[in-house]
């Protein structure tokens, strides 16, 4: 699933700028679902009071986890399904596949799971012989291309409707050159028809687990999770720890923020409750803490795990639109995916939390008011702290530092600064200056204001 | 009412006309404006970067020019955001709390504080108001297009009063600039485009000029202007609000 290079975020985004056409329409892709959201959101006048409760509810679940997923296990228990702990991702894969391996099944059906793309799960079942497909359209055509998805609900909004058809006709047997999307989207029915009735498991994520009732709610537009749900011998449902909800009625407050935040729609077209299993079938939960209890124990980014995996941010984000999802080289990408990779991995993920500049935008659409924003300039500080950040960029912060903290170096430096713009322009207009690449330097003007001002008639300097 | 003027360090250096026009906006609108002039700079560049341990130096400076005036203006909201977030000084904490309080963007003391209802000024031009993303969703200088709440705009209030002025309408009212402070070269690629669109926006729309409360988004976009040989300008709001001011 991981891309197979090491370049990091600035490199990635740069390849893709490479193609400005497409950058351009990636954007304004993005930027139609953000405006989507943006009238779902403005039709609601308790909006901002619904970010609120939701946020509260998600604060009460983080600050009683352990108490709330008790309770879940005993009453999913009680209802006849069959709960598991995995401490990581490997514990995840392993419980996976020895639950598939014990009943000799080879091929299983999955609908989305970010938690599985996050364990790598189809890359380790591949390994392990057992073959995998993913029923959700847009993860069964990153599925084909061999690509990971790019957004967290959007897994192939890369890829142009002509991709898209390039890509059936070449596994899907569609015509050569069709790209109409509702004949593309009857390709893959009939494919996945026929995946549904002939496989024995099925995979799934977890939207919201309730603590109250023991059961869980799954929410898709394409009604896959209960196509392979219900036809299959076994359900197993992979959730991340911070799934949980403690009520069933606290579902009025996220069902109502999921969709509208995601993608504008009012709800989704399936919201699937799924509480015991059916006669003869079995419903199996892993729930996966993978580095989430050590997030929780950092106190500064522990609301990270209030995520409802909405992607809000991700649509709204003008880095993310303009650098596209790829370039996070992680399974969720944009703002929230920047705070949550460095928990996993500070020296891979260094370079995410500098990919923002900080605008803000994240933190005002997320649902569950994550401060996005605040804690990736938080992660910059612990990433300095701990090594991650180049050596060279610590020198240069230093001299600045020691420059802007005495008045006099710093006016000897504005000054020779101004004289080199104005007499040795070459010095900074050049390919080693990345401004310069795309932008003229400013012009350097004769004096500095603290210079006019000390020759100012009845100067107040004080 | 004596006022501190806190001119950042940029603006210092590479635009002195609009922190000449702030302080000269401020004096005529009946200010008593001091300039410390051992000021240098916020300290910002270091903190965004991850290094906000090494700004001790720039916070003591600040605390040590900045203390014991009514009020502190800046005309950048991203600095002034900056102080009021994160300034701190060992030994000095008081003086910092107080600085903390007694910040402002320049057009929200305007409004806020001078509550100033008319200007004389005359600026006959179509002009983009660029806002700023940490006067926007850091100082709430307006309202930003993500909350479903009343509309409202500092800036735009101002400009409102100017005579001859036009604001041109944007398809985008608050996507950042891409300027982001070392961002701007880390990821030159993201934010050159990111500054590019913003550009198109405004140009589109008929601007003659662009502004904005913060210069180091017009700094950004102003190069960008100009490598496209662009007519349109880029010029601080305090230059339009004391244009032809009496």
């Amino acid at each position: 699933m991981s891309t197979t290079t090491t370049k990091d975020h600035p490199h990635l985004a740069a390849d893709f700028n490479r193609d400005e056409p497409r950058v351009n329409w990636h954007d304004e892709t993005l930027w139609w679902v953000r405006a989507k959201r943006d009238i779902a959101a403005h039709k609601l006048p308790e909006w901002e009071l619904l970010r609120e409760t939701a946020s509260q509810i998600k604060f009460n679940v983080l600050s009683n986890l352990s108490t709330y997923l008790e309770q879940f296990e005993a009453n999913a228990t009680k209802n006849g399904i069959i709960v598991h702990w995995a401490a990581d991702a490997a514990e995840h894969n392993q419980i996976v596949h020895s639950l598939l391996e014990q009943r000799g099944i080879t091929k299983m059906v999955k609908s989305k799971s970010m938690l599985t793309e996050e364990c790598h799960l189809n890359d380790y079942l591949k390994d392990q012989g057992i073959d995998v497909i993913d029923s959700d359209l847009g993860e069964r055509i990153v599925q084909l291309a061999n690509e990971p998805p790019s957004h967290i609900v959007l897994p192939c909004i890369h890829k142009k409707k002509e991709e898209i058809g390039d890509i059936f006709h070449e596994h899907l047997g569609s015509a050569k050159g069709e790209s109409d999307p509702k004949i593309l989207t009857e390709t893959a029915r009939q494919h996945l028809r026929e995946v549904f009735l002939t496989r024995r498991a099925a995979l799934t994520g977890v939207n919201f687990a309730v603590a109250e009732t023991g059961e869980f709610v799954i929410c898709t537009n394409e009604g896959n999770a209960d196509m392979g749900a219900h036809l299959a011998e076994i359900h197993i449902a992979s959730m991340g720890i911070e799934k949980l909800i403690p009520e069933r009625k606290h579902l009025g407050v996220f069902l109502r923020l999921l969709t509208r935040s995601a993608t504008g729609q009012p709800i989704t077209t399936y919201s699937s409750h799924f509480s015991k299993p059916q006669d003869g079938s079995e419903i199996h939960i892993v729930i996966v803490d993978n580095g989430r209890s050590i997030q929780l124990g950092r106190e500064e980014f522990r609301n990270s795990l209030k995520c409802i995996r909405c992607g809000a941010c991700m649509n709204t984000c003008p880095v993310y639109r303009k650098s596209g999802g790829h370039s996070y080289h992680t399974a969720v990408a944009g703002p929230i995916g920047s705070i949550l990779a460095p928990n996993l991995d500070m020296k891979k993920y260094a370079d995410l939390p500098f990919a923002s500049t900080l605008c803000g935008s994240c933190s005002n659409v997320c649902p569950v008011k994550i401060d996005i924003h605040d804690q990736l300039y938080k992660w910059r500080q612990v990433i300095v702290k701990e090594g991650y950040s180049p050596k060279a960029k610590t020198m240069a912060m230093k001299a600045m530092a020691l420059t802007l903290a005495s008045p006099a170096l710093y006016r000897m430096g504005g000054k020779t600064g101004r004289l080199v713009f104005k007499y040795a322009p070459f010095a900074v207009n050049n390919k080693l200056n990345p401004w310069y690449n795309q932008r003229e330097m400013p012009k350097a003007p004769d004096e500095s204001f603290g210079e006019w001002y000390a020759k100012r008639k009845g100067a107040k300097n004080s | 009412m004596r006022v501190a003027l806190f001119v950042p360090c940029y603006v210092d250096q590479f635009y002195p006309k609009a922190a000449i026009a702030t302080l000269e906006l401020l004096e005529k609108l009946g200010c008593e404006v001091h300039y410390p002039k051992n000021q240098t700079c916020c300290g910002q560049p270091m903190a965004n970067s991850g290094y906000e341990h090494l700004t001790g130096g720039c916070n003591n400076l600040f605390v040590d020019n900045f203390s014991g005036y009514d009020y502190i203006v800046c005309p950048s909201g991203s600095c002034t955001l900056h102080i009021k977030e994160h300034l701190h000084a060992d030994g000095k904490e008081e003086q910092a709390t107080e600085i903390r309080k007694r910040v402002y963007e320049l057009t929200e003391f305007l409004v806020d504080i001078l509550r100033v209802k008319q200007l004389s000024a005359s600026f006959p031009y179509r002009v983009g108001l660029h806002q700023s993303c940490h006067g926007l969703r850091g100082l709430r200088i307006a309202q930003m297009s993500e909350l479903v709440a009343e509309p409202f705009s500092k800036p735009a209030q101002l400009l409102d009063m100017v005579n001859g002025l036009e604001l041109v309408p944007l398809n985008r009212q608050d996507d950042c600039c891409g300027f982001g402070g070392t961002f701007c070269v880390v990821e030159e690629a993201v934010s050159a485009k990111m500054g590019k669109d913003r550009v198109a926006d405004h140009v589109s729309h008929g601007a003659q000029y662009i502004t904005s409360a913060d210069l180091s988004c017009l700094m950004h976009l102003e190069g960008i202007l100009r490598r496209q040989n662009s007519d349109v300008k880029v010029i601080h709001v305090a230059e339009i609000l004391n244009h032809s001011m009496q």
